[in-house]
């Protein structure tokens, strides 16, 4: 089973309070933390369980600059066998259908069974997956919490519904997934896990490598575009209480026993 | 004028809310669009959805094919594919199925996509103007899209103000026959019901709810204390339940439990909106969180900036010597 994890380098929501720069159009991100998207994480460790039961391997792969080898890197550490960043100035101002379109020529260079994504990433979109399935003309399913059985020509997945309920799904091979949290229990990876990797040799490749026409990407390409950042008023936001614990408490009490809390 | 077409998702023979929220979306788009409701599925469920929603559209297309009985997205985008004009705006809801279908469904219609919005400012020329959230609604973002060749749009549910209901006549217009083919390489197999756990957090009128803040499954217990010192029970968000620290159960969301308490009190919950989906009933909601930005309170009553982990054991004490 060849197994390909599209991952992303992402400001780390629980390391980071978001500020924006001076001009208010794009965040200050001048001190902020990046780590690998949290679904990947799930996604390369379900690939991984996979490949320990099946044979084969996994290619971890993402489109970012040279700092996201890092995170290609990182999950290597956690035993992923390959990675490539596919990096170019040309990439650069993609939307959600450009990042697909560059994925999906490196895709078609290799032959892999199954292609996964995190479920989403910073932006919240959840559309890289979806899209490059329908490109790739295989088949797709979002939210994945649960791989059930899995041979040569068909998966059988549990999505994660609303409610706390689970869709069950057989579908062929080859396809993409995108990964829901909570389907595993990601491996720690420490600082030796990390240097074992160190050396490995990550190839990069750019538009030329990949064959893709530059108009079809980045900033160019782009249909949908971010324009700005902003903090939305917070007019109806919490009565913030002040002063000491003793006071703050004492204050919630009161309004806690007026609410039917106490 | 613009068409923009709406999917209507529907349970058990009656449509989702979000049939009540498109038309304002729609007219925020565009004050003079033309609106369709789409209505997919199979027999008298189907057939009832859609007499349903011509009393609030004035044009309803209905899909009747026993390959959509379920609504497998694949098979579905197959249909609206064949059905929509190509440089139509869809507009789907933000939900489970809506992410399983818009993004490849952007593909086939070669259009724009933009994901989870929240609020609409307008067309100049072909550029649509948007708003929507990202990392985890700590920062909102406008975005825009080309529209020329049309756009799929998921829209956040709630986020829209619903129609009070309807009295329109709408036509309904049988499509079934050029849905095309809706064969697929993805067979839907069966729900499976989440399962019941040991405690109902349904039935609860206080809630003490943990999220990330509480860093270590040992600390759940502090929490236990304050929801024994107050009556209540505890409840979570996601994390805690990825880490498997407590059960799907006790899970407040759109992926877990609908709750409608008196009181909730969101404990170190950043309150992402998928998390607050699940809290209904318009609670009293406190929220104590150490990070001063968290979303969570822009929705709490009362907010206060403490570690939950210093403040829980102390309001333990304190409620309980009332």
């Amino acid at each position: 089973m060849e197994i390909l994890v599209c991952v992303k380098r992402v400001p780390d929501t629980a390391e980071n309070e978001f500020e924006l720069n001076g001009a208010g159009n794009d965040l200050d991100r001048d001190d902020l933390v990046y780590s690998v998207n949290e679904w990947d994480n799930y996604a390369v460790e379900e690939a991984i369980q996979i490949v320990d039961k099946v044979g084969g391997s996994v290619t971890v792969i993402t489109v970012g600059d040279e700092e996201s080898e890092e995170v290609l890197r990182r999950e290597m550490a956690m035993g992923a066998n390959n990675g490539v960043l596919l990096s170019d100035e040309a990439f650069e101002g993609s939307d959600g259908k450009g990042i697909a379109g560059i994925l999906k020529a490196e895709v078609e260079k290799g032959s892999y069974d199954l292609i996964f994504s995190g479920a989403q990433a910073d932006e919240g979109a959840g559309q890289v997956g979806g899209m490059l399935a329908a490109m790739l003309d295989y088949p797709y399913a979002s939210l994945v919490n649960k791989i059930d059985k899995i041979d040569d020509k068909t998966i059988i997945v549990g999505r994660e519904i609303e409610g706390g309920n689970q869709e069950m799904n057989e579908i062929q091979l080859p396809c993409v997934l995108s990964i829901q949290t909570g389907i595993n229990e990601p491996r720690y990876v420490g600082i030796r896990g990390i240097r074992k990797v160190a050396k490995l040799e990550i190839p990069v490749k750019g538009a030329s490598d990949l064959g893709i026409d530059a108009g079809d990407i980045g900033d160019a390409g782009a249909k949908t575009k971010r324009v700005d950042y902003f903090v939305p008023d917070m007019g109806d936001s919490a009565e913030m209480l002040e002063g000491s614990t003793d006071e703050i408490i004492g204050k919630l009490i009161e309004r806690l026993k007026a609410k039917g809390g106490l | 004028m613009t068409d923009i077409f709406a999917y209507i998702p529907h349970n058990n023979g009656s449509a989702e809310d979000v049939a009540l929220e498109y038309p304002a979306a729609a007219k925020k788009i565009d004050e003079n669009a033309k609106l369709t409701a789409i209505v997919t599925g199979s027999g008298a469920d189907l057939d009832g959805v859609a007499n349903e929603m011509a009393k609030i559209y004035s044009e309803v297309m209905k899909v009747d094919d026993q390959a959509l009985a379920y609504p497998n997205a694949e098979v579905v985008r197959n249909a609206l594919v064949n059905i929509i004009p190509a440089d139509a705006i869809v507009l789907v809801s933000h939900s489970t199925f809506g992410m399983d279908l818009g993004p490849g469904l952007s593909v086939k219609m070669d259009s724009a996509y933009a994901a989870d919005i929240v609020d609409f400012e307008g067309v100049e020329g072909n550029i649509l103007k948007m708003v929507r959230q990202e990392l985890g609604g700590a920062v909102s973002t406008h975005v825009t899209a080309d529209i020329s060749a049309g756009a799929v749009i998921t829209i956040r549910p709630g986020a829209f103000a619903p129609l009070d209901g309807g009295s329109a006549s709408g036509t309904i217009m049988d499509k079934s026959g050029d849905a095309g083919d809706l064969s697929s390489k993805r067979k839907f197999l069966e729900v499976v019901e989440a399962e019941v756990g040991d405690v109902d957090i349904t039935k609860s009128d206080v809630l003490v709810s943990i999220g990330r803040g509480i860093e270590d499954e040992d600390n759940i217990e502090i929490a236990q204390e304050l929801a024994d010192a107050m009556n209540a029970v505890v409840s979570c968000s996601r994390p805690i339940v990825d880490a498997k620290w407590l059960e799907k159960s006790r899970q407040v969301g759109t992926s877990g439990q609908t709750v409608k308490p008196k009181v909730y009190m969101a404990m170190g919950i950043s309150g992402s909106f998928q998390h607050l989906g699940g809290v209904k009933g318009n609670p009293y909601i406190v929220a104590v969180n150490k990070n001063a930005k968290a979303p969570i309170f822009q929705v709490a009553d009362v907010g206060i900036v403490e570690d939950i982990l210093e403040f829980m054991p102390e309001l333990t004490e304190a409620v309980s010597e009332l």
